[in-house]
């Protein structure tokens, strides 16, 4: 008896449930982040600030006056609940676009999926594996990114190091996805650019001291350090360096440095560090000529009043990559082949981490000009000569 | 820039390994006060020394409280969220077998780790060090002053703990209570308030050891599981329920890391703990220092 009124009960509600459809809205656009588990600290800035960005549009009148929902489900940096999402939002929230994942793990893995389905995904993941496909040379059909291919941020790395007569280098990076990509680039172009790496060392995400790693690489002397990973770890390093008195050698960060909290938490360790930064993070310093001034200017300042805290470099990709979802809804409307069709044409886009030209050969649409290097000088970003 | 001799270099490794196999070595006392008198395995046991290292910076960094002030307010919070644990998760669960106990301090761990991240939010936090941030330099070794902190309190700890075991009547009803909790209760301990005690003083050590880690490791919400993951091979490498068998374990978890990361491929390095772990293990599987005889009684 018991059983049969629960059975019934369910029924009931789930018939409830499908029968409260939310106001349906013109445009569905799909956002899959790591808003919490190991990359939280990139999908939290991100999710804010694609929200933001709709919620901005949808107050000036949404898009040609038809509102924007924007569904944003969170991946808890897992590539299993990833993919469900993925395929939730392809099937079921029938969406014409969807932004992020937050990794490159994760971008990497639901990529058939979109292929699959047919459904243009605008990744906010760094590999240039992404908009890759190693089997055939060419980019995957359905899938864009927004930052920068850490292909890209290893040779500003190395022009910079060049420029300083820098050869004799040690690479640090965290096992995770992030850094192993970086890793195998900063490998992989050592050559071109006459780099001799002396060091190759790793650490783990959730490491708490790289003192041993640090001091084997003080061993060897090399001219500079580069190191590759996001979170906690980039700060604990960066102190070991420090405590090590090893400051003579030149410390370079990776492009996932970009945010003002890391140089606050370095607690001074931070200065003197070279990084290579999207114009985002540096709004404040580009000259007033600089295509990008206003739109960074602008993100700046909407995201520091929204949310109360500095922004960082992940949110920019997110910016990036919902406003050309939605510069391709206003000009080609809601088909999701139409949305694909506009972004691989699209010349000349202005965002935040670049002038994005993208073309069926480039679906990252960014140059190694996308970024400045940055130094680290009293606490806050400056421009290196 | 001063080249660093080999000697030098591997001083440094044992010095870095000895500071993070202390905290591994709190962890792992940690585990065994309560495995001692419950025999079960407390999956939560990261998440208090998440929370003494996050509570800390709110109370010193955020409230503005003294050091020595907030310490204690630290310890005095994070202790009552060990007896909430057990008041809430452990004490009302009827029929207890250690599986389904084990299993309640893993939903406790999600609750207190979800709960940290909606009041501190995704980013690392960092706490000032106890005593400056100048480095001690002997010999081109250098020694954080924290480090020594670290090292310090799990001296004062380890003792601290042997005494109370073994010299006054709670902790010998304690050890009772862990012995054979019905004949503990024959002769009038009262063994649910042992039980809480435990769970108390376990959340004290994981406090002490994330107040003192934070300085050199900064602290995040999502720090606990590790950190638990280390203590309890710490505590299985020195044999469950010993208490120098968890300060050797954790120290020589601390140096394998260290030492292999410095010497061979860093990217193995929780490869090698565990290897070692395994080795160890095969040769003697209660650990270090545990005793085969005591625990063919135990249920786990």
């Amino acid at each position: 008896m018991v059983k049969k009124s629960a059975t019934a009960l369910i029924a009931c509600l789930v018939i409830i449930g499908f029968s409260f459809q939310p106001a349906l809205a013109a445009y569905k656009v799909g956002a899959i982040f790591s808003v919490t588990g190991g990359a939280s600290f990139l999908g939290d800035p991100e999710k804010k600030t694609a929200q933001m960005v709709v919620d901005q549009i949808n107050g000036d009148g949404g898009i040609n006056g038809e509102k924007i929902e924007l569904i944003v489900y969170d991946d808890e940096t897992d590539p299993t609940k990833c993919n469900l999402h993925a395929k939730k939002l392809i099937t079921q929230d029938k969406v014409v676009a969807v932004i992020g994942p937050s990794v490159s793990g994760l971008s990497l893995a639901i990529i058939p999926v979109f292929e699959k389905f047919k459904t243009p995904l605008v990744s906010c993941a760094a590999s240039y594996k992404i908009v890759y496909n190693e089997k055939t040379g060419k980019p995957y059909k359905w899938v864009f990114k927004t930052p920068q291919s850490d292909s890209l941020a290893v040779e500003a790395i190395y022009t910079k190091m060049q420029s300083m007569g820098i050869n004799k280098i040690a690479v640090i990076t965290v096992t995770d996805g992030y850094g192993a990509s970086g890793r195998h680039e900063l490998l992989r172009l050592a050559q071109a650019y006459k780099m001799d790496i002396v060091a190759d060392e790793k650490y783990d995400p959730k490491d708490t001291d790289m003192t041993a790693q640090l001091t084997k690489i003080k061993g060897l002397a090399p001219q500079a350090i580069v190191n590759w990973s996001v979170g906690p770890t980039q700060v604990t390093v960066l102190r070991n360096w420090r405590d090590l008195g090893m400051t003579s050698i030149t410390f370079f960060q990776s492009h996932g440095f970009g945010s003002r909290k890391n140089i606050e938490l370095a607690a001074g360790a931070a200065e003197g560090v070279l990084c290579p930064l999207g114009a985002c993070n540096i709004a404040d310093l580009l000259p007033e000529g600089h295509p990008q001034k206003q739109v960074t200017m602008a993100y700046q300042k909407s995201y520091t009043e929204t949310y109360n805290e500095p922004l960082s470099s992940f949110g920019g990709h997110a910016w990036d990559a919902i406003q050309l979802v939605v510069d391709a809804l206003k000009a080609v409307g809601g088909d999701r082949a139409k949305i694909r069709d506009y972004l691989e044409n699209k010349k000349g886009f202005v965002g935040q981490h670049g002038v994005f030209n993208f073309s069926p050969e480039d679906h990252n649409g960014l140059t190694k000009e996308a970024f400045q290097m940055v130094v680290v000088k009293d606490g806050d970003w400056a421009l290196a000569e | 820039m001063e080249t660093i001799s080999a000697a030098s270099q591997l001083f440094q490794f044992i010095v870095t390994g000895l500071t993070v196999g202390a905290i591994y070595a709190m962890v792992a006392i940690g585990f065994n006060i309560i495995y001692n008198v419950t025999e079960i395995i407390n999956l939560a046991q990261g998440e208090f020394v998440m929370l003494g290292g996050l509570i800390m910076v709110f109370m010193h960094v955020t409230v503005g409280l003294p050091m020595i002030l907030a310490f204690v307010a630290t310890v005095l919070l994070v202790t009552l969220t060990g007896t909430m644990l057990d008041r809430l998760a452990i004490k009302p669960i009827r029929q207890p077998s250690v599986m389904t106990l084990i299993i309640a301090t893993i939903a406790a761990s999600i609750v207190i780790k979800g709960t940290a991240m909606l009041i501190w939010g995704k980013s690392p936090y960092d706490l000032p060090a106890f005593s400056g941030r100048t480095p001690i330099e002997l010999g081109g070794v250098i020694i954080q002053p924290q480090y020594l902190w670290v090292i310090g309190f799990l001296a004062v700890v380890a003792i601290g703990l042997t005494l109370f075991f073994n010299r006054t009547i709670l902790g010998k009803a304690m050890a009772a209570c862990a012995d054979n909790p019905d004949a503990a209760r024959l002769v009038g301990i009262n063994v649910q308030y042992m039980v809480l005690l435990s769970f108390a003083l376990s959340a004290a050590i994981g406090a002490i050891a994330g107040m003192t880690l934070t300085p050199i490791a900064l602290m995040d919400y999502d720090r606990g599981a590790m950190l638990a993951i280390k203590g309890f091979g710490a505590a299985i490498l020195g044999g469950l329920g010993s208490f120098s068998g968890a300060v050797l374990g954790g120290l020589l978890i601390g140096l394998i890391e260290s030492l292999g990361a410095g010497f061979l491929l860093s990217g193995y390095k929780d490869a090698y703990a565990l290897i070692v772990l395994l080795l160890v293990l095969f040769l003697r599987p209660s650990g270090m220092m545990g005793n085969f005889e005591v625990t063919k009684f135990k249920r786990f």
